[in-house]
């Protein structure tokens, strides 16, 4: 098992004539992901190297069966694209998209919440891939190896280091996930923390969080009381100016409310092992498992 | 991006928010613009800090002669760190009762959130900690949007004065209009006042979500006026994220998680970071030579991490890029490299086939990182 997708997974993408969505979607493709539609309102009936073009996810999801949207259009439409995937019965919806308004995103999850039973991951996120089985997203699946440890992150690049120090010691990964940094994130720590206890395959949890916000505190009260495996944990961010926003929407230190020391604290006390440097992760899980 | 209170006002113009009468003056001369002045007016510092009434940064004026002798003391005055460049001159309003309202994103709702109290013009934190029964909280649904209703109940809650409550209930929609069409990431009035005049918003803390820029003209322009650092306006306009810090590292990555993990482990090894800088996903080679051209412009920089993980960014096009940006040029600092991920092994050979011994490579982050702390000592 592995957590949200699998080999059954079946994808269609939205944006499949971008750049980016077409890299990304062949990508996911030779991994073994089974890439079967991808949506683009005027060129449905076309086709990207085998890949049939859908006017809408409505249409592709009729045709081809696809579960899971992987979102790549542009800020400005990707509340809406987000939305026509629910409501076409996508179960997953991966919206790898950067840099959408913060109203857009808070509207789009308060609809979905209330309206669908389709879960969301990101937006402004990698996507997840589960070692062997199937990628949705852009993480390079060249550093994972298929194992037992789940990997949820914040941050981008910072998963593939952990991913990166886990492979190098031969530990593989039953999932990793990159909830993304943004203030609205659909899926958080928590949803993902829930579905790692209950899968079979996953023995422990890395979870790697930064500065801003109350995601890690959250996680943390959770993890005390509904978390049986064991968690190692990383907080980017220890030495970021109080007041400076570092890139991510999320990552803003302001009083002394989601300081990288309140969130250590908070997983400490949680029985999570934190530790001090990204490149330390892989051995700290070797001592747990 | 935070607006100073002009700006701000600028805004509650185009919303229809009632505020007092003002103008924006950047030095003596421009008082000259305006043929008549109608006492009492206000002068108001254009900072972006708290506190500018205690440091003297606010003064009433009654005459042209305490007008211009507060326009040169407060010109140029340093409030906490913060020189100031410009004034508000504002028609003085009677004061009859302070209030405090402001709406923000509450990140683990998932809600906004607006904060309504009758206990204005003063630091707010400090009721939320001492009174917090002073401060009403109402959790706004998005897709659903705040009803007239709902702001009735808060102002009776809040215990505003009733016999202005129409009033009021006016305004509070009106700055939530401005929080939702706005695109403001905060929209924070305080004091939100009774006066004389009627109600009206008299100060203005308002920061904008930049994600939405492409849907408000006036973001750019508001831009423009906001004053950054030079480094920091030639890395923006290169594309990069940078904020210059004050150690002796010269940090170079990708992502914004993995450059603040890189700031902490320099740190864990006694060093400290001279700036962060993060060339974002996909960078061709010419973003990291503009990223090495950042930090020469900076004399405190010592020696020079570049960290890369390698996802949608290609290794061997940041190698590219380093290589361009040393290329018949003696190197000030010594330059420690760290890649892995796409295209690492193509990238660390064109480093290698390319001899320079001021660049070093480093085959892990914790090794690079003591290099680059050992260097910069």
């Amino acid at each position: 098992m592995s957590i949200f997708i699998d080999k059954n997974t079946r994808v269609v993408v939205q944006g499949l004539t971008g750049r980016e969505g077409q890299f990304h979607a062949l990508r996911n493709r030779d991994y073994g992901t089974q890439v079967v539609a991808g949506t683009r309102p005027g060129k449905g009936g076309e086709d990207v190297q085998g890949i049939p073009i859908f006017n809408s996810v409505e249409e592709a999801v009729k045709a081809t069966g696809a579960n899971t949207a992987m979102t790549f259009v542009p800020p400005a439409f990707a509340k809406d694209a987000v939305l026509e995937a629910a409501i076409a019965g996508c179960e997953l919806i991966v919206c790898i998209t950067e840099g959408i308004p913060a109203k857009d995103e808070a509207e789009m999850y308060d609809i979905l919440k209330h309206t669908t039973n389709a879960k969301l991951l990101g937006p402004n996120c990698p996507g997840l891939i589960s070692p062997g089985k199937s990628n949705v997203g852009i993480m390079p699946h060249e550093i994972t190896k298929e194992g037992t440890v789940g990997v949820v992150s914040r941050s981008g690049t910072l998963t593939y280091q952990a991913v990166h120090e886990l492979t190098k010691l031969e530990i593989g990964q039953s999932t990793c996930i990159g909830i993304g940094g943004d203030p609205v994130p659909g899926m958080s720590f928590i949803d993902v923390l829930t579905a790692f206890e209950d899968d079979e395959q996953t023995n422990a949890i890395v979870m790697i969080g930064e500065i801003g916000g109350s995601a890690e505190e959250e996680a943390a009260e959770f993890i005390k009381h509904n978390i049986s495996k064991p968690v190692v944990s990383y907080i980017a961010g220890v030495t970021a100016p109080p007041g400076k926003k570092m890139g991510h929407a999320g990552a803003i230190v302001s009083g002394n409310k989601g300081t990288a020391k309140a969130k250590i604290e908070a997983l400490t006390e949680a029985g999570v092992k934190v530790v001090k440097n990204p490149t330390q992760i892989g051995t700290a899980i070797k001592d747990v498992i | 991006m935070n607006l100073f209170e002009y700006q701000g006002k600028k805004l509650y113009e185009r919303y229809s928010i009632p505020t007092p009468s003002s103008f924006f003056i950047k030095n003596l001369e421009d008082l000259n613009n305006h043929k008549s002045f109608i006492f009492p007016l206000v002068v108001k510092a254009q900072v972006q800090v708290g506190g500018r009434g205690k440091a003297g940064g606010i003064k009433l004026v009654t005459s042209l002669d305490e007008l211009k002798n507060a326009v040169n003391e407060i010109l140029g005055m340093d409030i906490k760190g913060h020189k100031v460049e410009s004034l508000l001159i504002e028609e003085a309003s009677t004061i009859l009762k302070e209030y405090y309202i402001s709406f923000t994103l509450d990140r683990s709702a998932k809600k906004y959130l607006m904060l309504l109290s009758a206990k204005g013009g003063m630091d707010i934190e400090e009721v939320a900690e001492k009174n917090p029964e002073d401060l009403i909280k109402v959790y706004i649904s998005p897709s659903q949007g705040l009803s007239e209703d709902t702001v009735t109940d808060a102002i009776n809650d809040a215990k505003l004065d009733p016999e202005f409550k129409n009033e009021l209930k006016d305004i509070i929609l009106k700055l939530y209009h401005l929080f939702i069409a706005g695109d403001c990431d905060l929209v924070e009035v305080n004091p939100l006042a009774i006066t004389n005049n009627g109600v009206l918003a008299l100060d203005s803390k308002i920061s904008l979500d930049m994600n939405a820029e492409y849907r408000h003209e006036e973001f750019s322009t508001f831009e423009a006026e906001i004053p950054i650092p030079e480094a920091e306006a030639f890395a923006k306009s290169k594309g990069l994220n940078f904020i210059k810090l004050d150690g002796s590292v010269g940090i170079i990555g990708n992502g914004a998680g993995l450059v603040m993990s890189t700031l902490d482990v320099v740190s864990e090894h006694g060093g400290e970071a001279a700036n962060f800088l993060d060339i974002g996903g996909g960078a061709k080679a010419e973003t990291v030579t503009s990223a090495l051209e950042v930090l020469e412009s900076d004399s405190n920089v010592k020696s020079v991490l570049i960290n890369i993980f390698g996802g949608i960014t290609r290794c061997d096009l940041v190698a590219d890029g380093i290589i361009e940006a040393t290329k018949g040029k003696l190197l000030k600092w010594p330059i420690i490299v760290r890649l892995d991920g796409t295209n690492a092994k193509e990238g660390l050979e064109i480093l290698r086939n390319h001899e320079n011994e001021k660049i070093i490579i480093s085959e892990s982050m914790d090794d690079a990182a003591k290099l680059a702390v050992t260097e910069s000592q």
